[in-house]
């Protein structure tokens, strides 16, 4: 089921260094939301927190509440392990298991989960998955081939499938589309138009014109100056946010007038 | 016109000889040491009668010593990879850092350890701590035709020859294994946390399948290394020419190479063409070994690159 994530006063570290500061937002559930913003203004380290893949880099550390439909992912009685199987990740660079097969790949995530897993089962959540993920039509003759053989937009479709074949709340997504090529970018968009229905969705990336195509909610990230903890500018409807926005900054963003 | 030569500079043509001359000198060094076993080993092949005692021909006399290298070397490798994969993974991806750095610098050292110190410390040292272990191995396992009775008194068993090859080789395979474990790329660990793996399922994930081909060439040098070690074998283990799987027992098939070691000082020259010759059967047995795991990798690869 897609739900909602309530973020309040966030503030993400690595050991003393200060990366997020102070984040406040309310993520839809069943819509599309994008973060953009120049590099290194911690959009990215951002999304990390909010599946507690942030923290696998030593050191690293939050302050501050995410929320996600009445559960808070920092209490100490959560493991960080089940947070994750329920909100999935797609990466920059699509990262099929190298040495697995497509359907290998797919139900990677479900084998972890239950270990013991019918055939038939399996091969349920594969086809589903890769219908998902609109590449079945042109994988299904060949599951049993390296995920690797595939192009590099449909192994980053595959690792949506693999992602949302354990059936996540959320799918985060870490600028899936700017290791790829236009069509292969179109169709990713296509896709998250399509899993919208069904997952909530966050998404970040670099490119203005993908934010306005694919997202319902924008988020604007940016550094005070440099050496100063990046901050969330503007949270907004994506439709004010690219004609109207409150901030002068968000405006000068977009225009291409800085970043 | 003549064509131009390409430009080259002084200093990569030098770099370049001096880089084929090292190439060439090993493989010069490596037939060199063939021929010399093939013509000092030569007679050794079928010299008289009574040479061979208490064997009757080269091949008998050769055989177990064949046999004993082979079983020790395993054994050895039995014990030591568990633990060296175990130790490589703790060093790469669950220590902390404090506490990673010093082990492999422990590790490494153990390495440096001649092999004569490891011979002492097997004979005197290990071989008693382990002789009340030996005797329990007899009672309630001796239905194992492994440790079928009776224990021996001494303690000098292929069981305590094995674990001393064991921790000679457990340093090399951990080297190599971390070194490997920890270039596993950040994308393809992240991909199985991302699924809700714990550490050990990221590393069932990620890390065995990319470093698999590597730690089987850290577990073939280990094993190279315990096929040919010859003092610390030769130190510990009381042998006799013997065929037996038995780990606990007072009666061991030798190594080849301990047994050129323990023999060559007093042999008649028959004698040493004989040892010369078991030399040349060592030689051969490495090469088939390092060959085989090398065709074990290739397949290996051919499968995932399908």
């Amino acid at each position: 089921m897609a739900k909602s994530i309530d973020v309040s006063d966030l503030n993400i570290y690595y050991g003393d260094f200060l990366a997020v500061e102070g984040v406040n937002m309310t993520i839809r559930a069943k819509a599309v939301t994008a973060f953009i913003g120049p590099s290194g203004c911690g959009k990215s380290t951002f999304l990390r927190t909010l599946n507690r893949m942030h923290e696998v880099i030593p050191g690293a550390r939050v302050e501050g509440k995410v929320v996600v439909s009445g559960q808070s992912l920092y209490d100490s009685s959560v493991d960080p392990v089940a947070v994750r199987r329920q909100i999935g990740m797609v990466f920059q660079r699509p990262n099929p298991f190298p040495t697995m097969s497509i359907y290998d790949n797919v139900i990677a995530g479900s084998k972890l989960n239950s270990k013991r897993l019918k055939k038939a089962d399996a091969d349920a959540i594969v086809e589903k998955s890769l219908r998902g993920a609109n590449l079945w039509t042109e994988v299904k003759d060949r599951l049993s081939k390296p995920g690797m053989g595939l192009s590099g937009g449909q192994q980053q479709r595959l690792c949506i499938a693999r992602a949302i074949a354990v059936e996540p709340d959320v799918l985060l997504m870490d600028e899936p589309c700017s290791a790829l090529d236009p069509i292969s970018t179109a169709a990713i968009e296509d896709l998250i138009q399509e899993l919208k229905s069904e997952y909530t969705i966050v998404i970040v990336t670099h490119n203005m014109q993908q934010a306005a195509r694919v997202s319902d909610d924008t988020g604007f990230f940016n550094l005070k100056a440099t050496g100063e903890p990046g901050h969330l500018v503007e949270f907004n409807p994506t439709t004010k946010m690219f004609t109207n926005p409150d901030e002068e900054s968000t405006e000068a963003y977009i225009s291409g007038r800085f970043g | 016109m003549p064509r131009n030569k390409p430009v080259t500079s002084v200093g990569d043509t030098v770099f370049a000889g001096v880089a084929r001359t090292a190439a060439l000198a090993i493989m010069l060094a490596l037939a060199g040491v063939f021929v010399f076993l093939f013509i000092e080993g030569f007679p050794g092949l079928s010299a008289p009668t009574d040479v061979y005692r208490p064997a009757e021909d080269f091949l008998s006399y050769v055989g177990p010593l064949v046999f004993g290298t082979i079983w020790a070397a395993l054994v050895a490798l039995i014990i030591a990879v568990p633990f060296a994969i175990g130790i490589a993974l703790f060093i790469s991806h669950y220590a902390p850092a404090r506490l990673a750095v010093p082990i492999a610098y422990v590790i490494d050292l153990l390495a440096a350890v001649p092999s004569v110190v490891y011979g002492l410390w097997g004979g005197l040292a290990l071989a008693q701590a382990l002789k009340p272990v030996l005797v329990w191995l007899d009672t309630h396992l001796g239905f194992i035709p492994l440790f079928v009775g009776p224990a021996s008194v001494t303690g000098r068993t292929m069981l305590t020859a094995a674990i001393v090859l064991a921790i000679m080789i457990v340093p090399i395979v951990t080297a190599i294994s971390r070194e490997i474990f920890a270039q596993t790329p950040r994308l393809h660990e992240e991909a199985a946390m991302a699924l809700g793996a714990t550490r050990w399922e990221m590393i069932r994930l990620a890390v065995f399948p990319y470093a698999r081909s590597g730690v089987i060439s850290a577990v073939m040098l280990g094993l190279g290394r315990a096929l040919g070690e010859t003092m610390a074998v030769a130190m510990v283990l009381s042998a006799t020419q013997v065929v037996t799987l038995n780990l606990i027992s007072d009666t061991n098939p030798a190594t080849i190479a301990s047994n050129i070691a323990s023999n060559y000082k007093e042999a008649s020259p028959d004698r040493q063409a004989v040892l010369i010759a078991t030399g040349l059967v060592l030689f051969a047995v490495t090469f088939a070994v390092n060959f085989a795991a090398r065709m074990v990798i290739a397949r290996g690869e051919r499968k995932i690159a399908r």
